[in-house]
């Protein structure tokens, strides 16, 4: 280990990626349920307002809209904040102010002002928790024009992410695979790998590319690995960012291999990966050798927890796409 | 109707003009007598010239040139008497019927017939220092209070108001309705300013109607009581006397100023034409009562009291003609009006630049300079 790459679980980088923000900008806030004193539900944010004090780490009232609506206002005078959502589905009672307010405003104001407002939110299953804890929401958000949406999967990512999307003079739904927050890896907190909204080829493969963000990326690579053993070349691109969609890297891999999985938790239906299989489709068509498969969680609410390892897409299932994308 | 006598109410001048101020209202009347008879003028003038630009607005939907319109008839006073309170470094922010808020500031209300029109979804640049900072119209009820809330709560932590110093402490006024004050975003609103003492006002236009729904409908209680339960000082006021709402906007907005939270107001009026131009009050009111509301008209009230006070006829036919002119102007520059650019459609979807909306905006010029050429 060096002085500029240290290992810590994915929590604690985005802890550092938020601090180190707040050092470099005074401007930078941090508001939300249970963030302050207790550091938030998953202690994403312990120790901010011990540093930076009550005026720059808001305990906030219990209310998305609230937290939302009044973020927006704190951009107007000059206030960059950061909004945490506890869990993915609890974002609803703010989705109103995100989507006809955030992410509109600075389209109605033809430009004059900007809304540099990041909301985190933990999504994503794997967790084993009750209803609204283990959803996968980013369709609303991709669907809606004004905001950018990304999703870390890495360590290195979430140190980085977090702070390029906190310099983005753009509202920001910042997904965080909550399932991931305790896996360590290798962060180089001397300089960025890639831009905030470059989608990144992770594994190199020559059969198939499987695509996806956020935990899923991990899923994938166990499920390249495991088709390695039987003779299969699987490329993993992560996704990074789902809105704008870097399809460079993707297309790359597509012109390549000829065919592609995309993995997601969310239900298939309009989703992301409906959305990116198109778009490979119109622009790949003819280096294409099977259609574009998507796996995903069923077109079904999220189910009971003790039900999640059927409903969540796991490395079996996306061999099972990918036997059957060789299979044309 | 009944709310007109409830005895919390702030009334200066009675519907035929006469000083008659309620018990409530004497601790106003300071505020009220520092008024200049220039200022006095001038209320009366804004009212005058914003209701014949409303009228002319009106006209101009019927005929075509506008898609819609939100007349501000019937509610002048409260919306003079408010923005005239507030003071240079102040922020308002709007719902979608204060014009005479946005005239009194320096908006030009060309722009707001710029978004009637369907040429911008905004119309003005609030950081502008012609528009007297007032913030762009909000169409989803409600939303704008938690904007003001958060501007407001930013003024707290930048230590912009309680400093003790009147002229550089700062405030903000939100206006809403009473339609909107049954929308949760008011009161989280209500929740946020209250819990960090933001120097805030919640300016309430109870017009009496949300669209064919009576107000009874959107609560059983006078809606100033709401503001009880967040802790707020609430003062209800006869939203058609301007002296009054002045006078109650003027010590709300100086003591958030100062550092002590939080204020609601409950202007009591009535909206006296429709809701928008797409609505039929016939459909869901009577003549009886918009008459009995008529009787208690704005600017007639204000023109008895300068009547009496002394304003010749001269001073009234002049303020008339100014309206006439004030419409005509907004008439004929309304129909000169140039067309939206194409290039709006892509324009600041972001601040910074989206590779989707710039390969789009690319598509459609690449496509209408297609069409063009099959054209010629």
């Amino acid at each position: 280990m060096t002085e500029t790459s240290t290992s810590m679980p994915f929590s604690r980088a985005l802890n550092a990626g938020m601090r180190r923000a707040m050092r470099d900008s005074d401007r930078v806030l941090l508001m939300g349920e249970d963030i302050g004193r207790l550091g938030g539900v998953f202690r994403v944010t312990e120790g901010l307002q011990a540093e930076f004090g009550e005026r720059r780490v808001l305990d906030t009232p219990l209310a998305e809209s609230g937290i939302i609506g009044t973020a927006i206002g704190l951009t107007m005078t000059g206030f960059r904040p950061v909004c945490e959502i506890q869990f993915d589905g609890f974002v609803f009672p703010g989705f109103d102010q995100i989507t006809t307010q955030l992410a509109k405003l600075t389209y109605r104001l033809e430009g004059t002002h900007s809304f540099p407002v990041v909301i985190r939110i933990p999504y994503g299953g794997h967790i084993g928790a009750v209803e609204h804890h283990q959803e996968s929401p980013e369709a609303y958000f991709t669907h809606t024009p004004g905001l950018r949406v990304v999703s870390p999967s890495t360590p290195n990512d979430a140190y980085w992410m977090i702070q390029d999307a906190i310099a983005s003079d753009d509202p920001v739904i910042f997904l965080e695979p909550k399932s991931r927050y305790w896996q360590k890896g290798e962060v180089d907190v001397t300089a960025r790998a890639l831009p905030l909204h470059a989608s990144r080829i992770v594994r190199r493969g020559t059969d198939v590319t499987l695509v996806g963000h956020g935990a899923m990326v991990t899923t994938l690579l166990q499920a390249a690995a495991l088709a390695e053993s039987e003779g299969v070349s699987c490329e993993v691109v992560d996704l990074r960012s789902l809105s704008p969609v870097d399809y460079g890297p993707i297309l790359d891999s597509v012109r390549r291999t000829g065919r592609m999985v995309y993995a997601q938790e969310a239900p298939g239906f309009t989703s992301l990966g409906s959305e990116v299989a198109a778009t490979v489709m119109e622009k790949a068509f003819f280096a294409l050798e099977a259609p574009v498969l998507r796996v995903s969680g069923f077109d079904t609410p999220f189910p009971p927890a003790k039900l999640e390892g059927l409903y969540l897409p796991d490395a079996d299932r996306i061999l099972e796409a990918v036997d059957r994308s060789l299979a044309y | 109707m009944t709310a007109l006598e409830d005895p919390r109410l702030v009334r200066v001048l009675a519907p035929d003009g006469t000083l008659a101020p309620t018990p409530e209202a004497e601790q106003y009347l300071p505020l009220v007598e520092a008024l200049t008879d220039t200022e006095l003028e001038s209320f009366y003038r804004d009212m005058v010239v914003i209701r014949g630009f409303d009228r002319e607005a009106t006209n101009l939907q019927r005929q075509g040139q506008l898609a819609l319109w939100p007349p501000s008839f019937g509610q002048e006073a409260a919306q003079v008497g408010s923005a005239h309170a507030a003071r240079p470094q102040d922020h308002l922010f709007p719902s979608y019927r204060e014009h005479v808020v946005a005239h009194i500031r320096g908006v030009d209300v060309i722009d707001i017939i710029r978004v009637m029109r369907g040429l911008t979804h905004g119309g003005w640049n609030p950081a502008d220092p012609r528009n007297g900072n007032t913030h762009i119209y909000t169409l989803v009820l409600g939303s704008q209070t938690l904007h003001a809330a958060g501007y407001a709560m930013g003024l707290v932590l930048d230590d912009r108001c309680g400093t003790g110093d009147a002229e550089r402490d700062e405030a903000a006024i939100v206006y809403y309705g009473d339609g909107a004050s049954s929308q949760g975003d008011v009161h989280e609103a209500m929740v946020f300013s209250a819990s960090y003492r933001a120097p805030l006002v919640l300016f309430l236009q109870n017009n009496q109607w949300a669209i064919s729904v009576p107000v009874q409908t959107q609560s059983p209680v006078p809606l100033v009581r709401r503001g009880d339960g967040y802790g707020m000082p609430s003062i209800q006021v006869d939203g058609n006397d301007v002296l009054a709402s002045y006078a109650v906007t003027r010590r709300a907005l100086d003591e958030a100023r100062a550092g002590e939270g939080p204020r609601t107001i409950e202007a009591l009026t009535y909206r006296m034409g429709a809701h928008t131009t797409s609505d039929d009050p016939t459909k869901y009111r009577g003549d009886d009562e918009e008459q009995w509301w008529a009787q208690r008209d704005p600017i007639e009230r204000m023109r008895a009291f300068l009547a009496a006070k002394g304003a010749s006829d001269a001073f009234f036919a002049e303020v008339d003609e100014a309206s006439r002119d004030f419409a005509a102007d907004v008439r004929a520059r309304t129909l000169a009006l140039p067309g939206p650019s194409r290039e709006q459609i892509f324009a600041n979807v972001y601040s910074e630049p989206h590779p989707l909306v710039d390969e789009q905006r690319r598509w459609l010029e690449e496509y209408e300079s297609a069409l063009e050429g099959d054209q010629a």
